[in-house]
């Protein structure tokens, strides 16, 4: 008896999520006519030129590999420097360990938004505003400070055992980590990879700030251009392909890891 | 070996330290210093004005709505969105035939709320935009096809809706993120005490209150602390999404779009950087403020 309310109760919220994001996939396949006079129909025959209009000329597929290039390369920097930043301050011990600690630490507890004006004029100095590079090291400079908060701790469980055989052995500083305990360190480097991924991938505020060319538009930029855009021309239906398009791969990347990823994601916030 | 130590901590620590020291640190400290002056951007041409950004703040009026729309959020957005997860995370484990099994379908369920903390705050407004729209918008649709269509609005128009209209998206977006942490955190909960409760008889609410919340509170307040910073930002959303960008009548004007305004579009960037440390106290005060009620209650728990 009681059980009834409560599944009414689950199946409630799980339409109120869902059915935006199926709406906004069905409305990618049907035409501007459709969607304006008939928001609740069925398309009667899914126009593909939709999708090809928002990837071609609305841009979206060159935004999805500015994005592609940006995250890739600001997530493999960020778990490179972060991982080797961990590693040395929870397995080294020496002066001024600590206090470096805390130096990268701190930032995470300061917002964005106070250092907003001076990096933008630091980027503009250095001559990277609305670079690849120049974004790509500011995602890494962004995101080091939580992957080494993160593993620090994950390194210091780690057991020392395997990393004194391997010195016996002869090996240097240098392959003890990348050989012994980069590899041992695994899951934590998963957790917290997928947390920066999705961190670097949904970035809007820094590229909305230091990277004007449109050219270089990552993809949550390019979409908030386009939604202003495409509303003047009222090309509704380019606009829901454009929006299915960046929803579709992280939905399904989630779906076909999703223990993983609801793992990592929430670790993140435990600490 | 000794030698090869330093070289190796040196190589470890050295790059990570720069770019830190370079796009964090730097512009952090410089912040401070800008807001106690008149600087607009042109090299050597700052002006010391003192507290002058600070008094002028005072006097803004779209400034202060905004700090009047943070503070409605900060109260409105954690509150309901911790109600809902919880809600839901126990309804999760709780709803069950045995009273702690979790009832059928828990998977799939956890897949689906979770959908919307992976997409980028920008598809979620710009989806939004859409569900809002009064002519042909999802959610004025199905008010007219179940026949009350004389409850649709427009939404994000009226100045009085704007702000529920943000805040319901920013609900929408983190509750699932929030079932899935507090239904972790329920998990870790040892079987015996719901156990213990069913013996002594505790109905499904008594059961809540006296075991599960207490239980979760750790948890709780770290998510207080996550969902405040994120009220107090609330950016993406409202640039995207409300006419303006602000709303109408400054209906939605968040603290961030008026630093963003000012700083971008009129170039007052001591102005801005002004908004910007008064954003980062607030920020302070909200995560003291959050620990140091949590050990006071831990205290009276003991």
């Amino acid at each position: 008896m009681k059980r009834f309310p409560v599944h009414v109760a689950m199946l409630l919220w799980g339409v109120v999520t869902a059915l935006p994001l199926l709406w906004a996939v069905v409305s990618s396949f049907k035409t501007d006519n459709a969607i304006l006079n008939d928001p609740w129909s069925l398309p009667t025959d899914p126009q593909w030129g939709n999708w090809a209009r928002a990837w071609g000329e609305a841009s979206i597929g060159r935004y999805f590999l500015n994005s592609l290039v940006v995250v890739g390369g600001g997530l493999l920097l960020t778990m490179l420097l972060g991982s080797l930043v961990a590693y040395a301050l929870a397995r080294y011990e020496f002066r001024g360990n600590r206090l470096i600690y805390y130096v990268f630490v701190a930032a995470m507890f300061f917002p964005v938004f106070l250092a907003l004006v001076p990096l933008f004029f630091v980027v503009q100095q250095l001559g990277l505003l609305g670079t690849y590079q120049g974004l790509i090291l500011v995602y890494t400079a962004y995101a080091v400070p939580f992957t080494v908060f993160f593993l620090h701790a994950f390194f210091k469980t780690l057991p020392t055992e395997v990393a004194e055989a391997a010195f016996l052995d002869g090996c240097s500083h240098g392959a003890v980590f990348f050989r012994v305990m980069l590899p041992m360190a695994r899951p934590g480097l998963v957790a917290v990879g997928i947390f920066n991924f999705l961190g670097l991938w949904n970035q809007y505020l820094l590229p909305l700030v230091l990277n004007p060319d449109p050219d270089r538009y990552v993809l949550a930029q390019g979409l908030a251009a386009l939604s202003v855009s495409q509303g003047y021309r009222s090309d509704w239906s380019g606009l829901f392909a454009g929006l299915t398009i960046a929803m579709l791969p992280v939905l399904i990347a989630y779906v076909a890891f999703q223990r993983h990823i609801r793992a990592g994601m929430t670790a993140g916030a435990v600490k | 070996m000794k030698h090869g130590r330093l070289r190796f901590l040196t190589g470890a620590l050295a790059p990570a330290l720069v770019l830190h020291v370079v796009f964090v640190l730097s512009p952090y400290g410089q912040a401070f210093y800008l807001s106690l002056t008149d600087w607009t951007g042109v090299a050597g041409e700052a002006h010391f004005v003192g507290a002058g950004n600070y008094a002028r703040l005072g006097g803004d009026s779209l400034f202060l709505d905004a700090v009047r729309n943070n503070a409605v959020m900060l109260v409105c957005v954690p509150l309901v969105t911790i109600a809902l997860g919880l809600f839901l995370a126990s309804m999760l484990h709780l709803g069950g035939r045995s009273g702690r099994s979790g009832i059928r379908g828990a998977g799939a369920y956890q897949i689906v709320y979770f959908f919307p903390q992976l997409l980028s705050l920008v598809v979620v407004a710009v989806l939004w935009q859409f569900v809002y729209n009064p002519t042909n918008g999802l959610l004025n649709g199905a008010l007219r096809a179940i026949g009350l269509g004389g409850l649709a609005r427009s939404w994000l128009g009226d100045p009085q809706l704007a702000l529920p209209a943000v805040m319901a998206v920013l609900v929408w977006s983190s509750v699932g993120f929030y079932m899935v942490l507090f239904s972790a955190a329920i998990d870790g909960i040892p079987k015996e005490l719901f156990e213990a409760a069913l013996l002594d008889g505790a109905g499904g609410w008594a059961t809540f209150r006296k075991v599960t919340l207490p239980l979760v509170r750790d948890t709780v307040q770290v998510a207080f602390v996550y969902l405040g910073i994120a009220a107090l930002d609330g950016f993406a959303v409202v640039q995207v999404m409300t006419v303006g960008p602000g709303g109408p009548d400054g209906a939605t004007e968040v603290i961030g779009l008026s630093l963003y305004r000012n700083a971008f579009t009129y170039g007052k960037f001591g102005y801005a950087s002004a908004m910007g440390v008064a954003l980062f106290f607030a920020t302070l005060t909200l995560a003291v403020l959050a620990l140091r009620s949590g050990r006071k209650e831990r205290l009276e728990l003991a």
